[in-house]
């Protein structure tokens, strides 16, 4: 779960990360009000998950009540513009006014963990206020990075070991172990993946701020903070996993392509392979479906209604190896769900193999459905029947 | 020989009365796998449905049974816990089938359990075929043999041993190390047991998106196995970045972890990757004849 930047630095506040001062505002009524009650020059951003804000004009400043009602209504008029990954965009729904920084410098401080290592890695960079993969291409070697011993824990010398060695400015010295703790602390406490601070703000006057929040929680970590919850129901839902739970399966078990060719499968390593297997046979997959252990029935029906209601599918390509499932108990399903389905009908290929295939075969054949024997045979089928 | 397990190591359960420890626990009985007794707190002194002894403690059953080898089933609030009373009661090796683990908690069990190994989580544990199956892997279609294999996956592998068994090529012991992306075994520490394993003859390494362990494994055999016959699969070429597919670790970020990057790494140790698992057997019968 990804989390807006008010509520990053709501947890940043908790960690005792000195946040700029501000209002999350739901409205440009409410950002004007706390204006006119805070007077001050303001800067006014829009509270999404999209990244490249400020490039699409949604952070902009106002040094009155009336500025900041005008310019938040200019913001939240129109959704952030789509991209690769949001072909939808994403609308703006609130706003977080926060005081203008003096800025004299910018620096990035991010936590993530290392798969390799096993381990946490702090990284530290001069250059903030730009992507990390960008300071990564233009400044190799500015980024410093420490893999915390997660037995022995955070320590200050790791916070002053990096700023020495990413050559901060000397002015975050005197705040940055703590800067450094405070993350490390929320890392662990709310099961974060990855917490970034970019850019981390020097000011005139030598105060250290985290202008900007990004903060990834671990999905499989939310039960244990229940408040997330609350949150969880703020923010922007990701449609294929809003319907993947409809269906039934984790949220991770079904995505969605741009292909005609939908997919089922057990298991995710098979249902990438089978999406694979679409490719090479020179068709284009509509989907990732992961049907998960038991295809049972009621199971099969869900996945299938899911694939034909929701993609471009004009064919369905059905993957199953039979391991601890049995092929026939899954050939069973699969004739009783589309026997019961009243979602729209597209032609079949099933693949069988595994544990009592025949048995499962036949009971496919019975039921005039067509089995292919092999994963590769079954892609160029399902391919075939969509050309035609 | 094989690797990790053979039909001596000496097995316990941890939520053996589960439905699901419990199901598996008769497959597993089934293979010939040497379990001697298992773990639910509160159940101690009763037998399980397999007529095996119950204990409170993960201490009590090793104290009663010997074991050194453990396979938990617990549910992901309780399974770091279940490794750590593993860890702390002797047991060396240690199978996590449970899926959706806090990745945080795997962290702390992985740094501060050394000594112990850990296969998973989120994984169809491990089997040397006729001889011991320690997971849920369906036994019968392994066959002993000379080919090593480890995966990041379930099914994709039992696709891969059904493709091997049916054109001749055994198996000596095949390990899933889970999908998650922190596990506690890695390919390359599989690599380093094959490496010194009499019965495995070749490789078949079974990788997905996301991460660089593959891209480690690559580097290990260039410079550690340059003369084994080993043969590659990448699940998910034609999967974009930003989407974790099915697997919690099988994620592109930016230009990390992607299928090319593992194709590329492997070619240059002189390892080919398949394109399709269909195509493995061929690849692997080119480098080494199949035993029938």
């Amino acid at each position: 779960m990804n989390l807006m930047e008010h509520q990053g630095k709501e947890l940043f506040r908790r960690a005792g990360i000195p946040v700029p001062r501000g209002q999350h505002a739901a409205s440009p009524e409410d950002a004007g009000n706390f204006v006119s009650a805070n007077s001050g020059e303001w800067v006014i951003k829009a509270q999404v998950l999209m990244g490249g804000r400020g490039k699409a004009g949604k952070v902009k400043f106002a040094k009155s009540a009336d500025e900041t009602r005008a310019v938040a209504q200019e913001i939240m008029a129109t959704p952030m513009p789509p991209n690769r990954q949001n072909p939808k965009g994403e609308p703006v729904n609130s706003v977080l006014v926060e005081e203008k920084l003096p800025i004299v410098k910018e620096a990035y401080l991010a936590i993530a963990i290392d798969r390799t290592t096993k381990s946490p890695v702090i990284m530290v960079s001069p250059f903030g206020g730009m992507d990390i993969e960008e300071v990564a291409e233009k400044h190799p070697g500015s980024i410093a990075k420490f893999f915390v011993n997660t037995a022995i824990g955070y320590s200050p010398f790791i916070g002053r070991e990096l700023a020495f060695k990413a050559g901060l400015d000397p002015g975050y010295r005197k705040a940055f172990p703590a800067i450094v703790g405070g993350v490390y602390d929320l890392f662990f406490r709310y099961g974060a993946k990855l917490i970034e601070i970019n850019p981390l703000v020097l000011t005139t006057d030598g105060r250290v701020f985290a202008s900007d929040a990004k903060v990834e929680l671990d999905d499989d970590a939310l039960y244990k903070n229940p408040e997330f919850k609350k949150w969880e129901e703020t923010l922007p839902l990701d449609e294929d996993e809003k319907l993947a739970a409809q269906a039934g399966l984790g949220t991770r078990n079904f995505r969605r392509f741009d292909g005609n060719v939908g997919t089922i499968a057990n298991g995710a390593g098979l249902a990438m392979a089978t999406m694979d297997a679409v490719k090479n046979a020179g068709g284009n997959f509509a989907n990732f479906l992961d049907v998960g252990g038991g295809a049972n029935a009621e199971r099969v029906r869900n996945c299938y209604e899911l694939v034909v209601n929701h993609t471009g599918a004009k064919v369905m390509f059905i993957n199953i190896f039979g391991g601890i499932t049995r092929c026939d108990e899954v050939a069973k399903g699969i004739v009783e769900a589309l026997n019961t389905t009243k979602s729209r009908k597209v032609p079949l290929v099933i693949r069988l193999t595994g544990t009592n295939e025949e048995l499962g075969r036949k009971i496919l054949a019975d039921a005039k459905m067509t089995p292919v024997e092999t994963m590769d045979e079954g892609a160029v089928r399902a391919v075939e029947l969509v050309s035609a | 020989m094989s690797i990790f397990i053979d039909k001596n190591t000496k097995v316990i359960v941890q939520g053996i009365t589960g439905s699901e420890g419990s199901y598996h626990t008769s497959r597993m009985l089934e293979y010939g796998t040497n379990i001697l007794g298992g773990v639910t707190p509160g159940k101690g002194g009763q037998k399980s449905e397999h007529g095996l002894p119950v204990f409170d403690t993960v201490h009590d059953a090793v104290d009663a049974t010997g074991a050194t080898h453990t396979c938990i089933f617990v549910p992901p609030p309780f399974a770091a816990d279940a490794l750590f009373e593993a860890y702390d009661a002797g047991i060396t090796f240690a199978v996590c089938i449970t899926e959706g683990i806090p990745v945080h908690d795997v962290l702390r069990v992985v740094a501060t359990t050394p000594g112990m190994r850990i296969i998973g989580p989120n994984c169809p544990g491990l089997i040397s075929p006729g001889k011991s199956l320690i997971g849920i892997m369906p036994g019968h279609v392994f066959k002993e043999g000379n080919v090593g294999l480890v995966s990041r996956s379930g099914t994709l592998t039992y696709e891969v041993v059904d493709l091997l068994t049916r054109t001749g090529f055994g198996q000596s012991t095949c390990v899933g190390i889970g999908g998650d992306p922190i596990i506690g075994t890695t390919f390359v520490d599989c690599l380093r047991e094959f490496a010194n394993d009499r019965q495995t003859e070749a490789l078949v390494l079974c990788g997905e998106i996301g991460g660089s362990d593959e891209e480690d494994a690559a580097a290990f055999i260039k410079e550690h196995l340059p003369a084994m016959p080993i043969v590659a699969f990448i699940g998910g070429r034609n999967a974009p970045p930003g989407k974790s597919l099915g697997h919690a670790g099988a994620i592109i970020s930016g230009t990390f972890g992607t299928a090319q990057s593992k194709i590329s790494a492997f070619e240059a140790a002189g390892v080919p990757v398949a394109d399709r698992p269909s195509a493995i057997p061929g690849l692997l019968a080119q480098r080494m004849p199949a035993t029938v």
